[in-house]
């Protein structure tokens, strides 16, 4: 393409395109106009939320559902700090994102101009990396590094500052063809040794376990986990945010570890001889105590970020690399292992494992139905873990589903099954509310064919009402599930748990009429609260063509089992409600 | 404890203050720190004492090389290596004793930058070691001011050797 005439706004939609963004999230403002008024021609569509951190939201929907770059955009000063929050959960559920904020013109930088702030200092530790920009000639550059780094090596947000007199600036655009970053490195093939001895561990260990995390998605290594799984024949558990990573009806997965973990799955992580960890960072929430986290294990860790290994726990066999890649030669060198022990004569090396391995997933089996994970039912009130049942009833592991955080996070993600990756869309590692319906917004652009829940407590959806805004003015047929207990759910079990009951401002009253809500916005919404009606307000819910709220009224007191509590070790979960407790 | 790390980064805007706050997010404390630019002008090299436990100073390496502004980070405080610190002093000197200080002063091969009847002000470069000893000497003839540089540290490691940065990739922007 010759160079010709362009303003930095023109070119910065130009870059976009090259990157191949179809869409932005974002919110207008005074130093971003020059922006839109290169977007008002097209052919990059912007959708208009109503809160910037919405923005920010959307555009991780958008990503985590398909694993191409988000992009959200926002004016100077307060459009920047709202897109703090978004930014900081991605960076901590590694999610690619570009954000790009207007910034007031050069000159008047630190003179405390009209909408003005220091967003490259405030997201400087929120953000992968972040660029500002004051000219025209960096800014071809600064787009493209910031498309490569959130989307290569570990990924993650990239805030692209931009200053008004940078995109209001006319110069020839001259494309930029490759990106030059020296200080940056991604380390994609792991050491050829350290797989070969992994390989060695894995035929040798009597109590395996896989232990897969966000990791697996982030490389699109699904196929090759479940093939390593099959070939171990271990059992598996998968992170919250790798669900999906293994389908949820493989006979190998256990379910999710830690906090609210499985009762297996905490005790095979245990017990366990073997840890195979992959694109993991053995977080807080999944280890418990680390004391006593997996005693008896070696552990293989693999990740792609070498900062991660070793961090919380001393791997026996640590590997850097994309988990695909490693999985891959893993596999071969697991092949050609197993060959040579079938060829060796009399003794075969996989039957010596074949008898302990057999007693290992006894066990495993024996926990499963000591303590399943199963959905309590009840005649007279709903039961959240009924209510979750019956929308993984709906899915059949195929729809895409985002949470919020709190009870309902848990529940959904312990009892709803998924298939496929890139359909379980939640905050983990920031565990932000008011997740749920922004991110369903980005998910449901990106993926217009398939059936989205936006499942809410009554909490995280208040924090998002704004949004219906946005769902009716897009037409988007988000289905938005509002489990409704009166109670921001997760702090009144802790306080009933561990603080004698005494419930303080986790009470939530006045919720809005869900029928007026949605109607005030043109859509429908409606509340069900016998369990007997349950499945048919949902099959409508589904059925309605367009969005639909459904206020599910369930039972205020449940409290989600298991639990490990803070600074506990993962074995010694609480499993069924201790003695009943003055309510206060 | 403390440990001597040194970087080698782009001589960028910002690229200072993203090692520094990563430290400072991190609750370290920074003892010293000085930065100045290579032969290549593009990069600057970062000598950095900061106060960590021992069993973290694998993690601060590697979260230093994480930063996309970092070419390189390495812990130079134990192994071989060359470790320089420059001190000013102020002291101020009576009549009786104003020989004796210089005289010490040469002891210590530290040069005399300005003399007035209230005193010396003194230049010395040294290992820390010997500088700590300088101060305490000169603080024992009277009122002292004392301004230190930080530690500057080179490697003497082979494997460290590094007199031009890397060579990066050329890497096609994705969809270009």
């Amino acid at each position: 393409m010759a160079a010709n005439l362009m303003n930095g706004a023109q070119i910065v939609l130009e870059c976009l395109q090259r990157e191949k963004v179809e869409v932005i999230f974002g919110y207008p403002g005074g130093v971003t106009l020059p922006l839109y008024d290169a977007i008002y021609d097209g052919p990059i569509k912007h959708v208009l939320v109503r809160h910037e951190q919405n923005a920010a939201f959307a555009a991780q929907g958008y990503a985590r559902s398909t694993g191409k770059v988000g992009v959200c955009c926002a004016t100077s000063g307060p459009g920047a700090t709202n897109l703090v929050t978004g930014l900081v959960d991605a960076m901590m559920d590694s999610i690619p994102i570009v954000a790009i904020t207007g910034q007031v013109t050069s000159k008047l930088i630190g003179s405390d101009a009209f909408q003005e702030a220091d967003t490259f200092g405030i997201t400087r530790s929120g953000t992968k990396h972040n660029f500002l920009v004051k000219t025209l000639a960096e800014l071809p550059r600064a787009i493209h590094e910031a498309f490569y780094l959130a989307s290569s090596g570990r990924p993650g947000p990239v805030l692209v500052d931009i200053t008004k007199d940078a995109f209001q600036a006319s110069g020839h655009y001259t494309p930029v063809t490759s990106v030059h970053l020296p200080g940056y490195r991604v380390y994609t093939e792991g050491h050829a040794g350290q797989i070969r001895r992994a390989a060695q561990l894995m035929m040798e260990a009597q109590r395996p376990l896989v232990y897969a995390g966000g990791g697996i998605i982030h490389a699109g290594a699904h196929d090759e986990l479940r093939k390593l799984v099959e070939v171990l024949d271990a059992p598996a558990v998968c992170t919250l945010m790798c669900l999906g990573g293994l389908p949820g009806n493989h006979p190998n997965f256990i379910s999710m570890p830690g906090m609210h973990g499985s009762y297996a799955a905490n005790m095979a992580m245990t017990e366990t001889d073997l840890l195979i960890a992959l694109g993991t960072r053995f977080d807080d929430r999944v280890t418990g105590r680390l004391a006593a986290f997996a005693p008896h294990a070696k552990v293989i860790h693999v990740d792609i970020d070498p900062a991660e290994v070793g961090k919380i726990r001393m791997p026996d066999v640590p590997i850097v690399g994309d988990v695909k890649r490693v999985l891959e030669r893993m596999l071969e060198e697991l092949a050609g292992l197993r060959e040579s022990a079938g060829r060796e004569s009399g003794l075969d090396k996989k039957d010596k494992q074949a008898e302990p391995r057999k007693q290992w997933w006894a066990q495993v089996r024996e926990w499963k139905e000591q303590h399943p994970l199963e959905p309590s039912m009840s005649s007279d009130e709903i039961k959240p873990q009924h209510l979750m049942a019956e929308i993984d009833r709906l899915s059949g592991g195929q729809a895409i589903v985002t949470s919020d955080v709190g009870q309902h996070q848990m529940w959904a993600a312990q009892l709803i099954k998924f298939h496929h990756p890139r359909l379980w869309l939640n905050s983990g590692g920031l565990g932000s509310m008011g997740f749920g319906l922004p991110s369903a917004i980005g998910a449901q652009f990106a993926r217009p064919d398939k059936l989205v829940f936006a499942i809410c407590g009554d909490g995280g959806f208040q924090m998002s009402i704004p949004e219906l805004a946005t769902v009716a003015n897009q037409s988007l047929p988000i289905k938005i599930i509002v489990m409704n207990n009166g109670y921001l759910g997760m702090i009144r079990q802790w306080q009933e748990l561990f603080y004698n009951n005494r419930i303080c401002s986790a009470v939530l009253e006045c919720f809005p009429d869900p029928e007026k809500l949605a109607g005030a916005y043109g859509f429908k919404g409606s509340t069900v609260e016998r369990p007997s009606q349950l499945r048919k307000a949902l099959e409508e819910a589904v059925n309605e063509p367009g969005p639909y709220l459904l206020n599910v009224r369930v039972s205020p007191f449940e409290n989600v089992f298991p639990m490990v509590p803070a600074g506990g070790a993962i074995n010694e979960m609480v499993l069924t409600q201790p003695q009943p407790v003055e309510v206060g | 404890m403390l440990q001597l790390i040194s970087l080698l980064m782009e001589n960028k805007p910002g690229a200072l203050m993203r090692v520094t706050g990563l430290l400072s997010a991190r609750g370290y404390n920074i003892e010293s720190l000085t930065v100045a630019r290579t032969l290549d002008p593009e990069l600057s090299r970062m000598s950095i004492v900061v106060d960590v436990e021992p069993n973290q100073r694998a993690q601060v390496i590697k979260q230093m090389n994480k930063l996309v502004n970092v070419l390189q980070a390495s812990d130079v405080s134990e192994g071989p290596a060359v470790r320089r610190e420059m001190v000013l002093v102020r002291v101020r000197s009576t009549m009786q004793n104003r020989t004796s200080i210089l005289k010490e002063a040469e002891i210590f091969q530290a040069r005399c930058v300005d003399s007035s009847v209230e005193g010396f002000a003194l230049e010395a470069t040294g290992d820390p070691e010997k500088l700590n000893e300088f101060i305490d000497v000169m603080r024992s003839y009277g009122e002292i001011e004392v301004t230190r540089s930080g530690l500057v540290a080179v490697s003497l490691d082979s494997k460290k050797l590094r007199l031009a940065p890397p060579v990066a990739k050329e890497v096609e922007a994705p969809s270009l």
